[in-house]
């Protein structure tokens, strides 16, 4: 299992994520000017501010010259995951419903939380039970996942809400306490949390986060 | 030619800035403010106007949660 992580300029938890999905893989940086992927298994999107989130978050990164690749290789039925910038990234590029909306208390969030897995059967959550609780890191100001209700509607229905904040833990005003979803198939999927940040216990408060990247690999074995 | 657009959340859509500014105004004696509403000016040179508004869908504004608004200008002298 061989991962590609993307690095945009602003990037920061680019190496992060590297070390995570090393746990489970071989993990390689594809930087954003670069074409092709390298011939990588899933992609990560991760977490940062890509330049600069100048603009609007997720606007720029995503007509970056590798984001066509990311693009095809999603379209494809690739494994794509976003991870907070990266979440806000996918929306952006429409590989995933909905947008990314500023806290609504404006506050930068920093904190461990407690997420629900409302959907075991994405390639990024096959490794954990539905209902299981995962208790992950999570770091932004703009976290607000927004779609118009229709739209959720159809997502809950359709079982892309994968990830749900636990009751009394919204960090951030999401709709319907959305923390993670996924897009009609399955292979692409995005979360505000930091699953990278919570490999091993010496230095987090769970290895939870692990569990997302050994679903990739389980989904590709 | 030189134009401006005005982008800004869209109505119904939770505006926590303009919610803050609106709590701000009466601590400063002002009162009588309602509806404040944040967003973001871009202002530009284009040699041809008719590409504003694709510009606007495909990256100065996301049609999902914005709206924006299109205020041409004056024409600018262009290769002086």
């Amino acid at each position: 299992m061989r991962f590609g992580v993307i690095r945009f300029p602003g990037s920061c938890d680019d190496v992060d994520a590297q070390l995570a999905a090393s746990r489970v893989g071989e993990a390689v940086l594809l930087w954003h000017a670069d074409r092709g992927l390298q011939d990588v298994d899933a992609v990560i999107v991760p977490g940062g501010f890509s330049y600069g989130d100048y603009l609007r978050v997720g606007a720029i990164a995503r007509f970056a010259p590798v984001m066509e690749d990311v693009i095809a290789f999603a379209r494809e039925g690739g494994p794509v995951l976003g991870i907070c910038n990266g979440f806000q990234v996918l929306c952006e590029a429409g590989l995933l419903p909905g947008a990314l909306l500023p806290n609504d208390h404006l506050r930068f969030r920093c904190r461990q939380v407690e997420v629900e897995v409302l959907n075991a059967d994405t390639v990024f959550t096959r490794a954990c039970e539905e209902g299981e609780r995962l208790s992950i890191p999570c770091k932004h100001t703009t976290g607000r996942y927004w779609a118009p209700d229709h739209q959720l509607d159809a997502l809950e229905s359709g079982g892309q809400l994968v990830l749900r904040y636990a009751p009394g833990e919204n960090p951030n005003g999401s709709a319907r306490d959305i923390a993670g979803v996924c897009n009609e198939a399955g292979n692409v999927m995005g979360l505000m949390p930091h699953p990278e940040h919570a490999v091993d216990e010496l230095c987090g408060a769970s290895a939870d986060g692990l569990k997302l990247f050994a679903s990739a690999a389980v989904a590709h074995a | 030619m030189r134009a401006r657009v005005l982008i800004r959340p869209k109505a119904g859509i939770l505006d926590p800035q303009g919610i803050a500014v609106e709590r701000a105004l009466p601590a400063l004696g002002f009162s009588g403010v309602s509806n404040v509403h944040v967003g973001r000016l871009v202002e530009l040179d284009v040699e041809d106007a008719a590409q504003l508004d694709d510009m606007c869908r495909r990256l100065l504004a996301n049609p999902l949660i914005e709206d924006y608004e299109l205020v041409a200008g004056e024409p600018v002298a262009h290769g002086a």
